[in-house]
């Protein structure tokens, strides 16, 4: 090999290497930018503002508590509704559906993660929290003795947000799972089958062969509804507080930097946002990091057969 | 006996998973139905011509936001994609090595960041420094989306096309770059293209980062160093106000949104099937 094609190569490695270092860079500066501007928050309040309720912007003081309850609440609420109907949708797709349906099913799901959360938001309201209220107005008075379902019925509030955030995180947790049942060796089915298994039963192989995956499926959707905006923020109500209620107005972090962010003035305002967004950041990265792992250790499990067909490649490469 | 039990299991079960189908296209098909209801009989010449007036006056638009709309999208992704391809030829060229792999995770994790967390960021990178809110900032906070979609997309893509058209190119005498940038990624660039759509649709429908990166601007505006008006934000800022007027050019414009991004997937959709279609021919 001439040297010419040796130093060709190296500068098309590292020509194309930095703008592959771009992403780590982008990833490493939110990390460093937040906690930059959150600096002066981070030394004005410490752990309290973990601990603490009270926001006030004139007398610049700020405590995130109702806005972390608010997220994970929610988040929480979201998925509780979300995951059965996301299983249910992957093993439909991958282990029932006639071979007919299962591409414009997969579309349809597609299309439930492509429209645009402003417009979930703008349903929400205007057609979703009406129906919520309703429902609300409705409710017999022995149920409202459950700190659940007590509280005035406004239609928005806690339990509005939660049913759109279901919505909108399904499409990601059934499209990973999908993969998920899709990775999984047919013999696991067949092997059940010939057990004697009734359809039911050799699903629960696969998704007990998968469930690593599977976990990874449902952390990756909790990621996403800790992180969803708009649809929230136009139905939650937006009223700091902490209840189990699904009735009362509350508050997320997302929803107060959507909210605030652009008419924050004071230095501190500013920084005791961006520190809300910190705090967001810390807890999306920690969830997709360990739902990545749940799906990467179930992927090396059932590899093998891709190992030997990139082989090919890894021999045309000179050994780098 | 038991085994009776067992089948009645199994056959509620798959009932139960066609449910769970249902259920989820039951939203999708209202929010479609109610968005084209509302918005067809919003939607009128003027949403298009003319930018907004004050509530209770009549024949106002959203022009300016969709001019907006565009030019945001449009700076995000000019900066954006060519980064993008070319991050993705290096993950698949040397993939296995570590630095692939982080490059890589990196991208999944910056594809998890909120969108909303982006926004925050472009704040400090993009509006702080200057002591202005821009639509560069909010083209800085989209193409920052975009990277990581563009980069993972070109990355599968690539691994797709034989290995024996670079081994055919490298056998020739090209080098590695040359094998790269005219066999391989000729190759795969109608997929790519088709998942680069695919990012810019998803990313051109982002309200979160734009509200205080873009900003708003209730006039035209085609200077970039200023705030401007986009869509998603024009749409929640109607949506929010008290006013009946104002939310229904907020339904007009979330069905010009939403007509957007259908016709973008189905776009897509279309594509891919020719894809198959010739891999599998050839």
């Amino acid at each position: 090999m001439s040297p010419n094609i040796r130093s060709d190569d190296l500068l098309f490695r590292v020509g194309t290497g930095i703008l592959a270092f771009l992403l780590i860079a982008v990833v490493g500066g939110i990390a460093f930018e937040l906690w930059r501007v959150s600096a002066l928050s981070r030394h004005a309040f410490g752990w309290t503002f973990w601990l603490t309720d009270v926001w006030d912007p004139v007398a610049g003081t700020f405590g995130a508590r109702t806005y972390i309850w608010g997220t994970l609440y929610s988040s929480l609420l979201a998925l509780m509704i979300s995951t059965p109907i996301a299983l249910g949708i992957a093993i439909y797709i991958s282990e029932l559906a006639p071979s007919r349906l299962q591409r414009p099913l997969v579309f349809v799901t597609e299309l439930l993660a492509a429209i645009p959360s402003i417009v979930y938001g703008l349903w929400a309201m205007f057609v979703l929290v009406p129906w919520v209220r309703q429902l609300e107005t409705a409710t017999p008075d022995w149920m409202k003795a459950f700190p659940l379902f007590s509280g005035p019925p406004f239609g928005i509030g806690m339990g509005a947000a939660a049913l759109i955030l279901a919505v909108m995180v399904i499409p990601f947790s059934s499209s990973v799972a999908r993969e998920v049942l899709k990775a999984v060796p047919q013999s696991q089915r067949e092997g059940a089958y010939a057990l004697g298994a009734t359809r039911w039963e050799a699903i629960r192989m696969a998704l007990f062969y998968g469930r690593t995956g599977i976990v990874g499926a449902v952390m990756l959707g909790l990621g996403r509804a800790l992180g969803e905006t708009m649809a929230v923020t136009m139905v939650i109500g937006n009223t700091p507080q902490i209840s189990l209620s699904l009735y009362k107005p509350q508050y997320t972090m997302s929803a107060v930097l959507a909210n605030e962010f652009a008419e924050a003035i004071t230095p501190l305002h500013i920084s005791a946002l961006v520190e809300v967004g910190l705090v967001l950041f810390v807890m999306t990265l920690v969830i997709n990091v360990i739902s990545r792992a749940f799906i990467w250790s179930l992927g090396r499990q059932a590899a093998p057969r891709k190992a030997r067909s990139t082989a090919a490649t890894a021999l045309a490469e000179p050994a780098a | 006996m038991r085994e009776r039990w067992r089948k009645a299991l199994s056959a509620s079960i798959v009932w139960l998973c066609l449910l769970a189908v249902v259920l989820a296209l039951v939203p999708l098909a209202l929010v479609l139905f109610y968005v084209v209801q509302q918005g067809i009989s919003s939607l009128n010449p003027a949403f298009f011509t003319h930018v907004p007036v004050p509530h209770g006056e009549e024949g106002g638009g959203m022009a300016n936001a969709i001019v907006g709309s565009l030019m945001v999208t449009g700076i995000g992704a000019i900066g954006a994609i060519p980064i993008g391809i070319v991050a993705g030829v290096y993950a698949a060229e040397y993939r296995g090595t570590w630095f692939a792999s982080a490059t890589r995770f990196a991208a999944d994790t910056l594809n998890g960041v909120p969108s909303i967390v982006i926004g925050v960021f472009a704040y400090g990178i993009a509006v702080l420094p200057f002591h202005r809110y821009s639509a560069f900032a909010g083209a800085f906070a989209l193409g920052v989306m975009m990277l990581p979609l563009v980069m993972r997309t070109t990355e599968e893509l690539l691994l797709l096309v034989p290995s024996t058209l670079r081994e055919g190119a490298l056998a020739l005498g090209a080098t590695r770059a040359r094998a790269v940038f005219s066999v391989v990624v000729p190759a795969a660039l109608p997929g790519i293209l088709t998942g680069i759509l695919l990012a810019v649709a998803r990313v051109a429908g982002e309200t979160a980062p734009l509200l205080f990166t873009a900003l708003n601007n209730n006039f035209f505006n085609s200077d970039p160093r200023q705030p401007i008006s986009t869509l998603t934000v024009q749409v929640y800022t109607y949506a929010i106000s008290p006013y009946e007027d104002l939310h229904r050019q907020a339904w007009a414009g979330a069905l010009v949104l939403v007509a957007i991004v259908l016709s973008c997937s189905l776009m897509a959709r279309i594509a891919t099937a020719r894809l198959e279609k010739m891999q599998r021919g050839s």
